[in-house]
């Protein structure tokens, strides 16, 4: 055909091969990046429309080795190296999904989902409900979130707030190992897409891991129980917040920690049966302040549970900044001494 | 600007006139009287369409419709080279597309009427229904090209979009992921000269089909108002997808003769002379002249051929008209696949605030 104009030609990926490890069938310990990676392959395992897609995924196992081994066990038809687009790697797990496929996205940091933001919010969101439930989206984009790393910019954001405000999705974020491994496997078998953002900063902290799905990841959990403070938190922080409880009760107040798992939808009836308990509300995250999760949990609570509030909430988050140079991260992210001090503010102490 | 690649391929002159092309012909070579009586049918009908979806705009029925006057060969001729079990990512001016996939008239113009978001059903039809944000179809049927490829089947992705849409990150991005993974996907550009009011120029300073060989994707440039043309070039690319050697582009060169949509003025923008000079090569024409000079086109071939069109046009205008506003309460409606507590709450709230108004059913008019 003399009017085809005929490219090179290109080269296929390789794939690897190595002996198949079993996967995790007794309590372990494991690092939560293990444990996602052991959540992923029991996923594979279930059902074979599984695949993912992401930068570095294959022979490196990503730049923080979630998907560690899963090239050689499972093949490049499954386990898929994309060139540099993250705009392409949603959009086209889109079309995966339209033909019965169920993709896991991996963002190699937050700071770089903005390119694919729009097939984001535009189509993964939006299919369920512009084709009355004819077409499923049941994509996982798996996000390392959050700052405490001394990164570059763009590598410690918390854009979470982004995706709780739009309809269509479903937002999760993990805390520790054991969560991290049984909600990566009920995020993909949720024929909903899940934005499933992991604290980068705790990867590597080590916890033991049942091989259970666990409670649904709708469920937010009573961490430490308490009787004057209702602290809410989520990903990274919760560890945080339970070291504030801690210092706390020596100073004679009681905090219950609520890791909420779930940011979008959220256990309010977990959060109101707290708040009604000890009539104090604190909120931290990383995030900015401003049109964060934080007001509008303060926003819900407030109107459902007034009367029993024995003050103002207060929020404990980032600054409205953009995230700042590793040498100044640690005035902007919430450490236990500020999150201290909004249990103060919210005590009446200060 | 200069032309550095081919003319656009043409296999039916302005005329009317066959125009022998060995490469292509052998493509086409099936192509007897009734099988382009039939293809001019088509042309006929879904111009027809066309037509009374721009009426019932004008009548205040549709709250908006994008006209695809001039693209009926660029639509049909690809529409009708494609295998049942292929499945097309459309942009939203595709409505001839739709027609031949045998998208039921009043679920064309649901969208545009408002009433839904989707006309039909995806799976019935193997056509996704219309995406407006340009571009962001041809990443869908990459994905599903590659999905395709994953379950070792033959079935074909298309997808359609405009020369404004080449500028989109988008449709650059699914041309790297379907040349790296060498998807079974066509891309089918309609380069129709204009992005509402911006020339093709300001999107390309080169043929849009050049730009596919820098991908790793081969690409032809054809006459998109040559429906003979149009059919030969996308079996081509169809058999090499379908033969495991890829992506092709298509540049199909046509003309929009109408507005961007019915919400557009093109006086504002264009030059009447070169409307004119695009009505010569009007796709319905040549076609007309090729069948009157094989004898295939009778007066009684004429009539019937118009009545069939007349038809899809009472029963497209009865449709949308006689078309049920959606339930109040439908809002909330697939929004999730399973309940999200959040939303369910709003649902009853809002059912709750309806009634203290009287039933729902009696809002529903509101």
């Amino acid at each position: 055909m003399t009017t085809l104009m005929t490219p090179a030609t290109v080269s296929t990926v390789p794939g690897l091969t190595a002996p198949a490890p079993t996967p995790l069938s007794e309590t372990k310990t494991l690092t939560m990046g293990k444990a996602i990676n052991e959540g992923l392959r029991q996923a594979m395992l279930d059902d074979p429309k599984v695949v993912l897609l992401g930068e570095d995924i294959g022979a490196l196992g990503g730049v923080f080795r979630v998907t560690s081994d899963l090239l050689a066990q499972f093949g490049a038809r499954r386990v898929i190296d994309t060139p540099l687009a993250e705009s392409a790697i949603i959009g086209t797990a889109v079309g995966l999904a339209y033909r019965g496929y169920r993709p896991v996205c991996e963002i190699q940091f937050d700071g770089f989902i903005f390119p694919g933001f729009d097939q984001i919010v535009s189509q993964v969101a939006k299919f369920h409900y512009r084709t009355q439930g004819a077409v499923r989206m049941p994509i996982t984009i798996r996000v390392p979130f959050g700052g405490g790393i001394g990164a570059a910019e763009h590598h410690s954001e918390s854009p979470e707030a982004y995706f709780t405000h739009t309809s269509g999705l479903r937002v999760i974020a993990v805390s520790n190992p054991q969560d991290a491994y049984s909600l990566i496997r009920q995020a993909i078998a949720s024929d909903d897409p899940v934005l499933y953002f992991e604290p980068k900063r705790r990867y590597h902290v080590k916890g033991e891991v049942v091989p259970e799905l666990g409670a649904a990841m709708e469920k937010a959990v009573v961490v430490r129980p308490g009787t004057d403070v209702t602290l809410l938190t989520y990903g990274a922080l919760v560890s945080t917040a339970r070291d504030a409880a801690l210092a706390a009760f020596d100073e004679g107040i009681s905090i219950e920690v609520i890791d909420l798992r779930s940011l979008s939808p959220v256990d309010y009836a977990a959060v109101e049966a707290s708040v009604r308990k000890t009539g104090r509300l604190v909120v931290t995250h990383e995030a900015a302040q401003s049109g964060g999760l934080g007001g509008e949990l303060i926003a819900t609570i407030t109107e459902r549970c007034f009367s029993y509030l024995e003050s103002a909430p207060v929020r404990v988050t980032g600054f409205d900044v953009p995230y700042p140079p590793a040498k100044l991260e640690n005035h902007h992210l919430p450490d236990l001494d500020r999150i201290l001090d909004g249990v103060d503010r919210v005590m009446g102490r200060r | 600007m200069i032309d550095f690649s081919p003319q656009p391929v043409q296999l039916l002159s302005l005329d009317g006139e066959r125009m022998p092309r060995p490469d292509f012909d052998q493509w086409v070579d099936d192509l007897d009287g009734p099988a382009l009586l039939a293809l001019y049918r088509d042309m006929v009908v879904v111009r027809r369409i066309d037509t009374e979806a721009t009426a019932l705009q004008r009548q205040g029925e549709l709250g908006l419709w994008p006209p695809l006057l001039g693209q009926e060969a660029s639509q049909v001729g690809s529409a009708r080279a494609l295998r049942s079990d292929d499945f097309v990512f459309p942009s939203y001016r595709e409505n001839a597309v739709a027609y031949c996939r045998g998208v039921k008239l009043t679920d064309i113009v649901k969208v545009w009427r408002g009433n839904a978001q989707s006309g039909w059903d995806p799976y019935t039809v193997n056509m996704a229904t219309p995406a407006i944000i340009i571009g962001a179809q041809t990443l869908h049927a990459t994905g599903w090209a590659l999905g395709a490829q994953r379950d070792d089947v033959d079935s074909v992705a298309i997808t359609y979009f405009g020369d404004g849409a080449t500028s989109e990150g988008d449709v650059n991005e699914a041309m790297v992921f379907a040349a790296s993974f060498q998807a079974p996907v066509v891309f089918f550009c309609q380069n129709n000269h204009w992005a509402i009011s911006e020339p093709v120029g300001v999107q390309a300073h080169r043929n849009i089909a050049d730009r596919a060989p820098g991908f790793g994707i081969p690409s032809l440039r054809i006459d998109g108002n040559d429906v003979i043309a149009v059919l030969a070039a996308t079996r081509i690319a169809l058999d090499r997808a379908r033969t495991g050697n890829g992506p092709t582009f298509i540049e199909a060169v046509t003309y929009r003769m109408g507005p961007h949509t019915t919400a557009d003025d093109p006086t504002r923008y264009r030059d009447p002379a070169e409307l004119a000079e695009w009505k010569t090569r009007d796709p319905l024409l040549r076609l007309h002249r090729l069948l009157s000079a094989l004898g295939e086109i009778t007066p009684e071939v004429e009539a019937a051929t118009q009545a069939i069109a007349d038809a899809a046009a009472a029963e497209l205008r009865a449709g949308c008209i006689g078309m049920p506003d959606p339930e109040p309460l439908s809002v909330f409606d697939h929004v999730y696949a399973t309940p999200h507590a959040s939303l369910e709450r709003q649902r009853t709230d809002y059912a709750g605030y309806l009634t203290s108004f009287g039933s729902v059913e009696q809002n529903s008019k509101a």
